[in-house]
C-alpha cells in the first residue's frame, strides 16, 4: 500500500479517537480560528510549470502546497474578487445558493469525507461557509459593516490554503444536495472555488496533467493515435484467445453510423481493459456499424475539475470529431463525470449538435429520447434496450463464479438518473446479485472517495477516509452474501475502488458492467469458453442444463 | 529533487520519476532501483529494456496487460504466471516501479 496512508487499524483508530465531530470530542476552537495543517497524505502536488504553460493557464511556477510562500501574483486578491463577481453575475444558481442556506444541518452527516474524518469543515454546510464568508465580506452590506459578527471574513492567504485543502476534500459527488431541502449543490461551490484558485495558479498536477494531455492528444493519458490503435488491437488479440472470435473495430472511419467514445482508462488501465473487451464483443455480436476515434479518444473531462472554459474546450472535440466523421450519433461508454458534462452542460456549452441525428438504435429501432438534444447515448441504456428486445444471446452462468454488487457512480446516477438500466443488465448477465443497503445506493450512493481528479497516490490518506462509507457498505454484503465483485460504470471508480477494496475489504474485486456482459455473451462461432475475460477459470456448467440456454 | 549518480545529479519529480528522459543511463537506473529497494538482475533488465523500446515506439508506458502478454510470450508461460512473475520482480507494481527505473513518466488520468 501507499506510504501516504497509515495502516487500516491506525486509520480507524484516528477516526474513532481523535478530536472530531464523530468521536464526541468536539474541537476546542471555532472553525474560523482553527488553522489547517498539511501532513503527508492530505494534499496533492501542485500543477507543474510546463503543464500549466501548455494550457496557457495563469502563474506557471515550481511550487508545492506545503511551501510557506505560494508565489501568488501580487494582485491575487483582486483576481479572486473579480472572478467571484463574474461567476455570480453569470450563474444565477450560485447567487441563490449563496443566499439561501438556513443552516438546518440536513447535509452535515451526508458527506463521505465527513464520515471518514469527523472534520467539521467537511460538513457540506461548513464547506460552503468557506466561500460564503468571503462572499459576505465582498458582496453584502451586512458583511461589509459587521464583519465577523455577520459571518464575514477577509480573503487572506490562509483562507486560500483552507480552500485548497477543503475544496479538494470534496469530490463534487452531490450526495449532500440530495438531502438539502433547498437543493443547494455543494459541487457548484467546489467548482467555483477550484476555478478561482486556478485563476491565481493554485491547482493540482493530477488534474492539470490529464487536462493538458487531453488538450494535446485527445485523451488524459496522452496516448498518441498509433499507440491507441496498438492498445485496442492488443485487446482484440486477447479476445480471440479467450473466445476464439475475431472482432474487427475500425478507427476514424468516415461514414460509420455511430462514433463510440469511452474513457482512455478503458484502453489502458486494469481492470478497465476488460470492460473495453466487453464493449468490443457486444458490438461484434450485434453487427454494429461503429467506429472509434484516435482523436476523440477520451470520454472523461478533467477540464470539468478546473474551469468552465477548459470543460468546454475538451468536451467540444467529441462533437467536432462526430461532425468530421459524418456519423449519425455518439455512443458513450462507462464514464462517470463525462455524463455530467454531457447531460447538464453540453447543450449550452457546445450545443446544440444539430449536425447529428436524434439517436435511434439501429438494432431495435428504439428512439433514445433522453439523448434527443445531446445526441449521445449511454451504453447502459443502449444495452438494456437490446436485452429488453431480446437481441442478445446471453448465458449468465458464465458469471456464476462472481457474486456481484453494484456501486452507483455519482455522476451517472445523480446527474442523469442512470439507475435502473445497469441493474437490469446485471440481472440478465449474472445469477448472483445483491444490493448494498438502501441508503448507500441509487441517488443516495456513496462516492468512491477519489473522484473529481483526486485519484492520486500522494492523497491516499484522504482517499481511504473518503471511501470508508462506500467500503463499509461493500463489507456488509461481502460478509452477508459473500459478494466478491463490485461493479461500477465509471473509469475512476474502476481504478480507485480497486485500491479501496484492497485496503478496507480484501477479497472483493472490481469490474465494469460490460465486462460481465462480455463474459455472458454467446458469440457466433466461439470456441468453448473455459475462462472469463480475465482468464479466470469459469465454474463448471452442468451438461443437462446446457439445453436451457 | 535530484538523484546523485557518480557525482552528477539528475532532476526527478516529487514522485521520484526522472524529469528528463535523456538523463537515463544504466547507472541512473541502478540508482533509481536502489531507491525502490530492488536489486537489478537480468530478468529485471529484460523488462526495463522492453519498456524503453515500447516507449521509443509509442511514447507512453505499455498497459499492464500488454506488458504481461509480452513477458508470457518471451518466457513461454501463461499470462497469469507472467503477472505473478512481474509482481515478483517489482513487488509494488510493474507500472510504478519498472517504469520509474526505465526512466518513463508516470501515466495520468483514470488510472
Amino acid at each position: 500500500m501507499s506510504k501516504y496512508v497509515p495502516t487500516r487499524k491506525n486509520l480507524l483508530k484516528s477516526i474513532e479517537e481523535e478530536s472530531n465531530f464523530l468521536s464526541g470530542l468536539t474541537p476546542e476552537k471555532e472553525w474560523l480560528d482553527t488553522p489547517i495543517s498539511f501532513r503527508p497524505g492530505n494534499w496533492c502536488h501542485g500543477g507543474k510549470p510546463q503543464v500549466i504553460e501548455s494550457l496557457d493557464a495563469p502563474n506557471p511556477r515550481k511550487w508545492s502546497p506545503n511551501d510557506k510562500d505560494w508565489q501568488l501574483p501580487a494582485n491575487w486578491q483582486k483576481i479572486i474578487h473579480q472572478g467571484m463577481k463574474d461567476q455570480l453575475d453569470k450563474s444565477r444558481t450560485l447567487k441563490i445558493f449563496m443566499d439561501t442556506c438556513v443552516r438546518c444541518g440536513a447535509c452535515a452527516d451526508k458527506c463521505h469525507f465527513f464520515l471518514g474524518s469527523g472534520d467539521p469543515k467537511n460538513m457540506p454546510v461548513l464547506r460552503q461557509e468557506l466561500i460564503r464568508s468571503i462572499y459576505r465580506k465582498d458582496f453584502t452590506l451586512g458583511g461589509k459593516l459587521l464583519g465577523r459578527l455577520a459571518g464575514a471574513r477577509e480573503m487572506t492567504e490562509d483562507v486560500l490554503k483552507e480552500w485548497f485543502m477543503y475544496f479538494h476534500q470534496c469530490t463534487e459527488c452531490r450526495r449532500c444536495s440530495v438531502f438539502c431541502p433547498f437543493g443547494i449543490d455543494t459541487a457548484e461551490f467546489t467548482s467555483m472555488a477550484r476555478e478561482l484558485m486556478h485563476s491565481v495558479g493554485v491547482n493540482i498536477n493530477w488534474i492539470m496533467e490529464p487536462a493538458s494531455n487531453c488538450n494535446r492528444t485527445g485523451n488524459h493519458l496522452g496516448i498518441e493515435p498509433h499507440t491507441f490503435k496498438q492498445m485496442v488491437e492488443s485487446l482484440v488479440e486477447d479476445i480471440e484467445d479467450v473466445t476464439g472470435v475475431t472482432v474487427e473495430p475500425t478507427f476514424n472511419r468516415k461514414g460509420a453510423e455511430i462514433l463510440f467514445i469511452t474513457p482512455s482508462g478503458d484502453i489502458f488501465a486494469d481492470p478497465g481493459v476488460y470492460t473495453m473487451m466487453g464493449y468490443l464483443l457486444l458490438f461484434h455480436h450485434i453487427g454494429l456499424d461503429y467506429t472509434i476515434s484516435t482523436y476523440a479518444s477520451e470520454g472523461g473531462n478533467f477540464g470539468s475539475f478546473v474551469s468552465h472554459d477548459l470543460t468546454k474546450k475538451l468536451n467540444a472535440k467529441m462533437y467536432h470529431e462526430a461532425e468530421r466523421l459524418g456519423v449519425k450519433w455518439i455512443l458513450g461508454g462507462e464514464c462517470g463525470h463525462m455524463w455530467r458534462v454531457i447531460h447538464q452542460y453540453m447543450d449550452t456549452m457546445n450545443g446544440p449538435a444539430d449536425f447529428l441525428e436524434e439517436p435511434v438504435s439501429p438494432i431495435t429501432g428504439t428512439k433514445f429520447e433522453n439523448a434527443r438534444s445531446t445526441k449521445m447515448v449511454h451504453i447502459a441504456e443502449f444495452t438494456a434496450d437490446l436485452i429488453k428486445n431480446d437481441r442478445l444471446k446471453l448465458d449468465p452462468r458464465r458469471n456464476n463464479h462472481r457474486t456481484v454488487t453494484f456501486h452507483d457512480s455519482c455522476n451517472p446516477v445523480r446527474a442523469m438518473g442512470m439507475v435502473e438500466e445497469p441493474r437490469y443488465i446485471l440481472k440478465n448477465v449474472c445469477n448472483n446479485f445483491h444490493e448494498m443497503p438502501e441508503n448507500t445506493i441509487r441517488e443516495q450512493t456513496f462516492c468512491c472517495g477519489s473522484g473529481s481528479g483526486l485519484n492520486t497516490n500522494e492523497y491516499m490518506d484522504i482517499r481511504m477516509r473518503g471511501g470508508f462509507p462506500r467500503a463499509n457498505a461493500v463489507k456488509h454484503v461481502h460478509d452477508k452474501h459473500k459478494v466478491n465483485l463490485l461493479t461500477a460504470i465509471c473509469a475512476i471508480d474502476r481504478v480507485t475502488l480497486k485500491t479501496l477494496m484492497e485496503y478496507w475489504v480484501p477479497g472483493v474485486e472490481v469490474s465494469g458492467l460490460h465486462e460481465l456482459v462480455g463474459n455472458a455473451l454467446v458469440m457466433e462461432g466461439e470456441s468453448e469458453r473455459t475462462e472469463d475475460l480475465r482468464e479466470d477459470p469459469l465454474e463448471e456448467i452442468e451438461e443437462d442444463e446446457d439445453e436451457d440456454i | 529533487m535530484t538523484v546523485e549518480v557518480m557525482e552528477r545529479s539528475y532532476e526527478v519529480d516529487e514522485n521520484g520519476y526522472l524529469v528528463n528522459l535523456d538523463d537515463w543511463s544504466e547507472d541512473v537506473a541502478n540508482e533509481l532501483a536502489q531507491d525502490e529497494e530492488i536489486e537489478m538482475t537480468d530478468e529485471h533488465w529484460d523488462i526495463v529494456n522492453f519498456l524503453k523500446d515500447y516507449y521509443q515506439e509509442f511514447q507512453i508506458a505499455p498497459a499492464v496487460k500488454v506488458l504481461t502478454k509480452e513477458i508470457a510470450k518471451k518466457n513461454d508461460i501463461k499470462r497469469k504466471e507472467a503477472s505473478a512473475y512481474l509482481y515478483n520482480l517489482f513487488p509494488n507494481g510493474p507500472a510504478l516501479q519498472a517504469c520509474k527505473i526505465a526512466g518513463l513518466p508516470k501515466p495520468t488520468g483514470c488510472v
